[in-house]
């Protein structure tokens, strides 16, 4: 057998766990060297993961598609007579829609554990959660039984709402629990929905019922008189409703976001780093891995208001985002708003869309990523966020300066840069499907111009304050954090192809998947 | 005769020694006048025998004294789980300064302990309703003797005295239930109930129906009351807060237990008619008693959970929890299926597991800060990691977070009701209901890790290796069977079979 990498990128962050858990409180230095090194450690793995990656075999639907795949038996009971042979699967794999996002997370978390350096108190339990967080991060990427998934989705919430609840600001226990009802509300739609797929789908090499996601996106596998049987039914099209809502809250959509703005502005920096850059992409990978494969009949009927719903977060977010006088919640403003790039793209149905939807996803979290950390960079100097307190921060910490522009216009989505490539693509795709409403959207560009270099001449032109005149530039660890974001949104930007290289063979099969079988069933 | 009472006899081997350690543990406390705490060993050592003489009555599918007592692998299953958290139980008492402090009557205490489990292992196999009366009553004399213990406190004198009327009310009910069965069928045994019905003799529209109908409300009035299901609750928050927390413990988990056994034999036995090997049923006498369990089951958790999240005293706030979970599993029970069934048994060893734990270290917790306040909870994970840590993880699994038991039960109760067509609406107020239920359980771990407590109260609190190992023996398999459940669900799945004359 192979060497099982993807369980060892897991799985990981859980061994440093072990270790940070039998390490001395007092130890700070070690704790956050066990940390660090299992991040950059789990970085690297991933980065083999990525070299040995065969682009061009599509996955999704397909398992012969799905590289590194580890496959064992978990639960098995045997078959009874009035109840099929029970089998619950450990079966992990990635194909061009995991891996960006395996990457993503990894790199996010390496960033987000330099990032952490500022959190003082009880550091072994912060970073002990913090790993915690990772498993399960990484564990929702790559699992491929829906059982599997749903653990490791369910995992993610408790370590979050302590890393919120314990270290962050002063409401922190109202966002922690805010957070914590608003996702369970979202995952145990998901359940019941994965109860129900559990019954409808059977497994053909069985025969008995299965939690295996490729074999639920196989119509044929699903028995026409299940619950989840037939075509375009009202079962699958309230089965999709509590699918999107689940993953809506995650991502996330109007009317669902509320939880977001408390939630980044109390968590800490690297918390909020990694909630921004990973954890908001699990609700559109989600759609993406689950919906639109297993429901692509219900995904077409929704089609026009999930495009509304896209454009409504862009533009309501950009708005919203424009008010705002906290630094940090105007970049959660703008996180909905640029999620809403994904929503359009992936609603388009077409391989450009598709493609740019993914790309978004990747961009925006390394985009935000960076945002948030410049903000806590900027907090843990000055211990304020108001935009109004500052001025003429340019002058004084040109090198913080110098990263904040990259980040900002990557994030308006200039030229050159990453956040361009993919949210051209999104409308390319957008367009296409729906001229309408992707044309109002465009409005959020014009809206994301307005609000970051509005905060940009805000917080950094003018005159310097005096009492900001002892401020200190960015220091070593501050830039190590820095600069790898940077370089990739840079690099990406400028060349492009390679990120479509990894992914453009999945998201275009995707998009065949599901306008595939909606052509089979008449509805396109 | 005599042949009839060798052969029933032969299959009781756990029950007669349960009746003997009764009787020992009585006795025993005039030997061990100068230290009464012992009796609690001669309990513990009779409680042990019966637990590996069950292995006696593993496999076999018979009736003893005519049809009066079933020993199927459907009452074994739950009388292991009686045995099991009554050895727990036992374990917890022995611990116990409520039960130190008023050592001089422990002979009782644990005497009636061994009656009232005696009375469980009745409970889960009658089959006849006088059995079944019978069963109920030594559970609940018992228990109402155990719930006033500690005599000098007055909330445990009211605990005994609501319990007392509460249960004498409800007995009284079933009773006249029994009574309009028998007059209707001319049965008392659930397996004549059940010819009677199948003949057609009682249809919707009739009187008889109707008369049906009301009986078998009272019967639930009865069970409902063991079980603590709304509106039949009235007792458990006052019982549950004022009952020594030992008892307490052994009646959220085996008396309800039981509770669901007995509610369970009944229905499947006396009103349910297999007709496919898959576990589909018609329903005898037409009488939609489904849709009752339904709408008890959702008045059960909505009400259990709306009422927890005022609660302030930890113990009150879990007996409002307990009656929640009361309110999931009957969800299984609308099922009916075997596969239904097999959830509510799954769910129950896992609630053994959570819900003892949880009520563990509330007691050892208490025991050392005093108070059972959830507001007396903040900070003790800063000052007791290990019982904290325990302790959220018996919340997580209370709540029906992966990777715990709580999970693993409530998924299987809730695809047990999706199973069944036409009753999905009540998996989604099923779900809904364990989103409301975080919030409360949410607030003891908030207290636990999110604040501090006050001046003074920083200190470390040490708590003895036996403790911590107590709370790990909890702890453990939470998460154990929340990743590994298998052999669970398939010791389930083998003991639903009921059985049939």
């Amino acid at each position: 057998m192979d060497f099982p990498i993807l369980s060892f990128i897991t799985f990981l962050p859980v061994l440093g766990l072990l270790v940070i858990l039998l390490l001395p409180k007092e130890n700070h230095r070690n704790i956050r060297g066990v940390a660090v090194a299992v991040t950059l450690v789990q970085f690297i793995f991933a980065i083999f993961l990525w070299a040995g990656f065969d682009p061009s075999l599509a996955g999704i639907n397909a398992e012969s598609g799905m590289q590194f795949v580890e496959r064992m038996q978990w639960i098995t009971i045997p078959k009874t007579p009035w109840f099929g042979e029970i089998r619950i699967e450990y079966f992990m794999g990635v194909d061009g829609l995991s891996m960006p996002m395996v990457l993503l997370t990894t790199l996010i978390v390496v960033v987000a554990s330099l990032a952490s350096f500022s959190v003082k108190k009880n550091l072994k339990g912060y970073f002990a959660m913090f790993l915690l967080l990772d498993a399960a991060m990484i564990g929702v990427f790559c699992s491929l039984d829906f059982f599997l998934f749903y653990i490791f989705w369910e995992l993610m919430l408790l370590p979050m709402y302590f890393l919120i609840g314990i270290w962050g600001g002063p409401r922190r226990e109202y966002a922690a629990i805010k957070f914590f009802i608003y996702t369970l509300l979202g995952s145990v739609f998901i359940l019941l929905v994965m109860i129900g797929l559990y019954f409808s789908t059977t497994d053909p090499s069985t025969g008995f019922h299965t939690f295996n996601m490729i074999a639920m996106m196989d119509p044929a596998n699903v028995a026409s008189d299940s619950i989840f049987g037939g075509i375009a039914t009202t079962a699958r099209h309230l089965a999709f409703i509590a699918l999107f809502i689940g993953f809506a809250i995650k991502v996330p959509i109007f009317p669902f976001h509320t939880w977001l703005p408390d939630a980044h502005v109390e968590a800490p920096t690297a918390i909020s780093v990694i909630l921004a850059g990973v954890l908001l992409k699990m609700g559109t990978y989600g759609l993406m891995r689950i919906s639109l494969p297993m429901f692509p009949d219900s995904m077409l009927y929704f089609q026009l208001p999930i495009i509304i719903l896209g454009f409504i977060n862009i533009v309501y977010g950009a708005l919203v985002a424009m008010a705002q006088t906290d630094f940090k919640k105007m970049i959660a403003y703008s996180s909905i708003s640029h999620m809403g790039y994904v929503m359009i793209g992936l609603a388009a149905l077409n391989p450009q869309g598709m493609n740019g939807a993914i790309f978004q996803m990747f961009n925006h979290g390394t985009i935000t990523a960076m945002l948030f950390i410049l903000v806590g960079v900027l907090y843990d100097r000055a211990h304020t966020r108001k935009m109004s307190d500052f001025g003429g921060i340019y002058n004084k910490m040109p090198v913080y300066s110098f990263f904040t522009v990259i980040a900002f216009f990557a994030a308006i989505g200039l030229p050159g840069l990453s956040g361009f490539v993919s949210e051209a693509f999104c409308f390319l795709g957008a367009f296409h499907t729906n001229i309408f409403w992707a044309s109002l959207s465009t409005l959020g560009i014009v809206l994301g111009a307005g609000y970051m270099l509005w905060a940009f001449q805000r917080v950094f032109m003018g005159t310097l304050p005096e009492r900001w005149e002892g401020l200190k530039d960015i220091s070593v660890r501050e830039i190590l954090s820095l600069a790898p974001l940077a370089v990739v949104v840079v690099v990406l930007g400028v060349q492009p192809g390679i990120a479509f290289n990894w992914f453009s063979n999945s998201m275009n099969h995707l998009v065949e998947v599901v306008t595939s079988s909606a052509r089979v069933a008449g509805l396109m | 005769m005599n042949e009839i009472i060798q052969s029933s006899l032969s299959l009781l081997w756990p029950e007669l020694i349960l009746t003997v350690t009764f009787v020992l543990t009585l006795f025993s406390q005039f030997v061990f006048r100068k230290a009464p705490m012992r009796t609690g060993y001669v309990a513990l050592s009779g409680f042990v025998l019966a637990f590996l003489l069950l292995g006696t009555q593993s496999g076999s599918d018979a009736s003893v004294f005519g049809v009066m007592l079933a020993v199927d692998p459907f009452a074994v299953f739950f009388k292991y789980l009686i045995i099991i958290s009554g050895i727990l139980v036992l374990g917890f008492s022995l611990q116990s300064e409520e039960i130190r402090n008023n050592a001089e009557h422990a002979g009782e205490y644990f005497a009636f302990i061994v009656s009232m489990t005696l009375g469980m292992f009745l409970m889960v196999g009658a089959s006849n309703l006088l059995m079944m009366y019978l069963s109920i009553e030594l559970v609940s004399l018992s228990s109402y003797v155990l719930s006033g213990y500690l005599r000098n406190v007055e909330r445990s004198n009211e605990a005994a005295l609501k319990y007392v009327i509460f249960g004498a009310v409800s007995s009284g009910l079933m009773l006249y239930g029994i009574s309009l069965i028998y007059g209707l069928t001319g049965a008392l045994d659930i397996y004549s109930i059940r010819e009677v019905l199948a003949t057609g003799a009682v249809m919707p529209g009739s009187w008889a129906y109707a008369t049906l109908v009301a009986a078998v409300i009272l019967i639930i009035g009865g069970f409902g009351y063991k079980m603590s299901v709304v509106p039949f609750h009235y007792w458990t928050p006052d019982v549950y807060e004022g009952a020594p927390i030992t008892i307490t413990a052994y009646l959220s988990v085996a008396s309800k237990a039981a509770g669901f056994a007995i509610t369970i034999r009944f229905f499947k036995v006396a009103f349910l008619n297999t007709i496919s090997a898959n576990g589909t049923w018609e329903i005898l006498a037409g009488m939609n008693w489904e849709l009752i369990i339904a709408v008890l089951s959702v008045l059960t958790m909505t009400l259990g959970n709306l009422v927890a999240l005022w609660q302030d005293n930890l113990k009150r706030m879990l007996a409002y929890s307990s009656i929640a979970h009361a309110g999931y599993m009957l969800m299984g029970l609308v099922v009916a299926t075997d596969n239904g069934i097999a959830a509510i048994m799954v769910y129950f060893v896992m609630y053994l597991i959570m819900n003892l734990g949880a009520f563990y270290v509330v007691m050892v917790v208490a025991q050392k800060t005093g108070s059972e306040d959830i507001d007396d909870y903040r900070g003790l994970a800063y000052r007791a990691p290990w019982v904290a840590g325990a302790m959220a993880i018996f919340l997580v699994s209370l709540t029906g977070l992966p990777p715990t038991a709580g999970f693993i039960g409530k998924l299987w109760i809730f695809a047990a009701v999706l199973s069944k067509p036409g009753f999905v609406w009540l998996a989604i107020i099923g779900v809904i209901n364990s989103v409301i239920s975080l919030y409360y359980y949410a607030r003891v771990f908030r207290n636990m890790y999110l604040r501090q407590g006050d001046e003074g109260e920083t200190r470390t609190i040490h708590f003895g290796s036996r403790t911590i190992a107590g709370s790990l023996i909890f702890a453990v398999p939470t998460i154990v069977f929340g990743l590994y459940f298998g052999p669970i669900l398939e010791w389930a799945k083998n003991s639903v079979t009921l059985f049939l004359r």
